[in-house]
């Protein structure tokens, strides 16, 4: 019995680092002078359909909350602080694109956009109920910063 | 509410009912002015104290909610933020403790606290240390009633720091911020501009960059205090300043600091003086 379940873990450790192998950590990952991030954080191909989800989830993404997005529309209530992302997908590469998702700052200075893909550094850190969490996980993992920056590539004019 | 579990059609629908119901279709009309009972004329726009960098014009929360909540201030019968008032009333005049003495006994009528609420918080000599009305009645109550304190943030504190507010409305905030307040008004400023939390965002991020615009469905103020305690459509109750800043915290996904803790003193007393010149409408009717 004992030695089912250690055998168990075992396994679960060792499929969690050929996962990390490829993953790129928040803390790697390489932005250029102007923010862009050219590797996939990941080495799979994103999803865009999903990078649609993460976006107009509350608890994920939250993008419509400062974004208006014309084809996101029947989500309620797009924000207004950043702009619109109508036609992102002309206006940006897939490499900046990728970059302002990890972590909008390294593209713009001091911007409001929160960093997606980010464990450190921050003042005070918790969760939604106020409550202290020394550690955070990013926001979004590697494969959904992945996932969002394909669907973007599709918002074209 | 999970919308994004919804058929299309059905999304749409919702959108439309709660844009009704929040009345965030009917944003009101620049210019509108707030006279209560008709005959309480509110300052809810006016020039920025000159030390405060970031807004040239300050704006009472009020400009910003929509015409149906706008008009819920209006008149003391529609709001229900009165019904907390009359209940400290109570409270103001009831005899208690060894004592047997009631705020009324050493006070008189309430309206002896006309012009309270404009200078506080403020520093209070005796203790050294800078006191918001909060403080100032609980030291009367366990100091010279010899009662329990209330709970900072609790139901009885709130509605009796929204009766002592009514004393004073239609005059404007005046706090000061300098002698022995500076200390504390600069360790207020540096907690407004802390962009805290995962978001990484401070007040200032929303409350002076971005006032004006939506954060989702959310007309985002100023975030100024006049109006406090503030009844809140939401939950149905007067809520204190502190309370609303640790929801304020808590958004940007960060440990909030403690109601009734330095951090929140130090940060109310800044955040007063950014209204300094817009008059207190305590309690006002917010969403
Ligand atoms: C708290 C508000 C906020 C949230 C949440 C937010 N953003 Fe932004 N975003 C901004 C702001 C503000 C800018 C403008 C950049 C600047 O500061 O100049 C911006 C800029 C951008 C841009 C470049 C805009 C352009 O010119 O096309 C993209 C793309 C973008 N955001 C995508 C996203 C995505 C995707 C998400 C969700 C994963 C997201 N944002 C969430 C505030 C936000
Ligand atoms: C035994 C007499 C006594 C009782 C009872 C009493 N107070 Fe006081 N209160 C005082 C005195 C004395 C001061 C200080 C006056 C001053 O410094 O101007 C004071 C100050 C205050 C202040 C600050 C006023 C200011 O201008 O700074 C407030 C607010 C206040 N009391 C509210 C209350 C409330 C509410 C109650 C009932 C819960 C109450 N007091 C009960 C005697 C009393
Ligand atoms: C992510 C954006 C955001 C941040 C950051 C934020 N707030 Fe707010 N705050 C809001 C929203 C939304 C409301 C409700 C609408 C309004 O009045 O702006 C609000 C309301 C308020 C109000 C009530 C105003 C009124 O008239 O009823 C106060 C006061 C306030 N905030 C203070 C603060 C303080 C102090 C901080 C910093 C500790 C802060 N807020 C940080 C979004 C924010």
């Amino acid at each position: 019995m004992k030695r089912t379940a250690f055998l168990i873990i075992g396994a679960t450790a060792a499929f969690a680092a050929v996962a990390s192998a490829d993953t790129v950590a928040p803390g790697d990952v390489a932005y250029d002078d102007y923010g862009s991030v050219a590797a996939s954080l990941t080495g799979v191909a994103g999803d865009a359909a999903n990078g649609e989800k993460v976006m107009v989830t509350k608890s994920l993404g939250n993008c419509v909350a400062c974004h208006q997005v014309s084809v996101l529309d029947y989500a309620a209530f797009h924000g207004e602080i950043g702009p619109s992302l109508d036609g992102a997908g002309d206006r940006w590469t897939e490499e900046e694109l990728r970059g302002i998702v990890a972590n909008a700052k390294m593209t713009f200075e001091g911007t409001l956009m929160p960093a997606m893909y980010k464990v450190s550094g921050f003042i005070r850190p918790g969760d939604f109920k106020g409550k202290s969490v020394p550690n955070p996980p990013s926001i979004l993992t590697a494969q959904q910063v992945e996932d969002v920056v394909a669907f973007l590539m599709t918002i074209k004019e | 509410m999970k919308i994004s579990k919804l058929h299309p059609i059905m999304q749409l629908a919702t959108a439309a009912t709660l844009a009704l119901g929040l009345g965030v279709a009917a944003q009101a009309e620049e210019g509108a002015k707030l006279i209560v009972n008709g005959e309480i004329e509110m300052v809810t726009r006016t020039a920025a104290p000159a030390y405060i960098d970031g807004l040239d014009e300050i704006i009472s929360g009020w400009e910003f909610r929509s015409t149906e909540t706008q008009a819920l201030q209006m008149d003391d019968f529609d709001n229900s933020g009165m019904l907390g008032v009359d209940s400290a009333l109570e409270a103001w005049n009831k005899v208690q403790g060894p004592e047997q003495k009631s705020c009324a006994t050493c006070h008189g009528d309430v309206e002896s606290m006309k012009g309270v609420r404009t200078v506080m918080p403020k520093f209070n000599e005796e203790a050294n240390d800078l006191w918001t009305l909060e403080d100032y009645i609980n030291n009367c109550r366990t100091e010279r009633q010899n009662v329990e304190a209330w709970g900072y943030t609790g139901g009885s504190m709130t509605n009796m720091a929204a009766l002592i507010a009514v004393q004073s409305r239609g005059m404007p905030m005046n706090v000061a911020i300098d002698g022995p307040a500076a200390p504390f008004w600069e360790a207020g400023k540096e907690l407004y501009y802390a962009r805290t939390g995962v978001l990484e965002l401070s007040c200032a991020s929303c409350h002076e960059q971005s006032y004006g615009l939506h954060i989702r469905a959310d007309h985002l103020s100023q975030g100024q205090i006049n109006g406090f305690p503030a009844y809140r459509l939401k939950n149905a109750k007067l809520n204190g300043i502190h309370a609303r800043f640790k929801g304020c915290v808590r958004d940007t996904k960060a440990e909030t600091y403690k109601p009734g803790g330095p951090e929140f003193h130090a940060l109310e007393l800044y955040v007063a003086s950014r209204g300094n010149g817009l008059t207190v409408e305590g309690p006002s009717v917010r969403n």
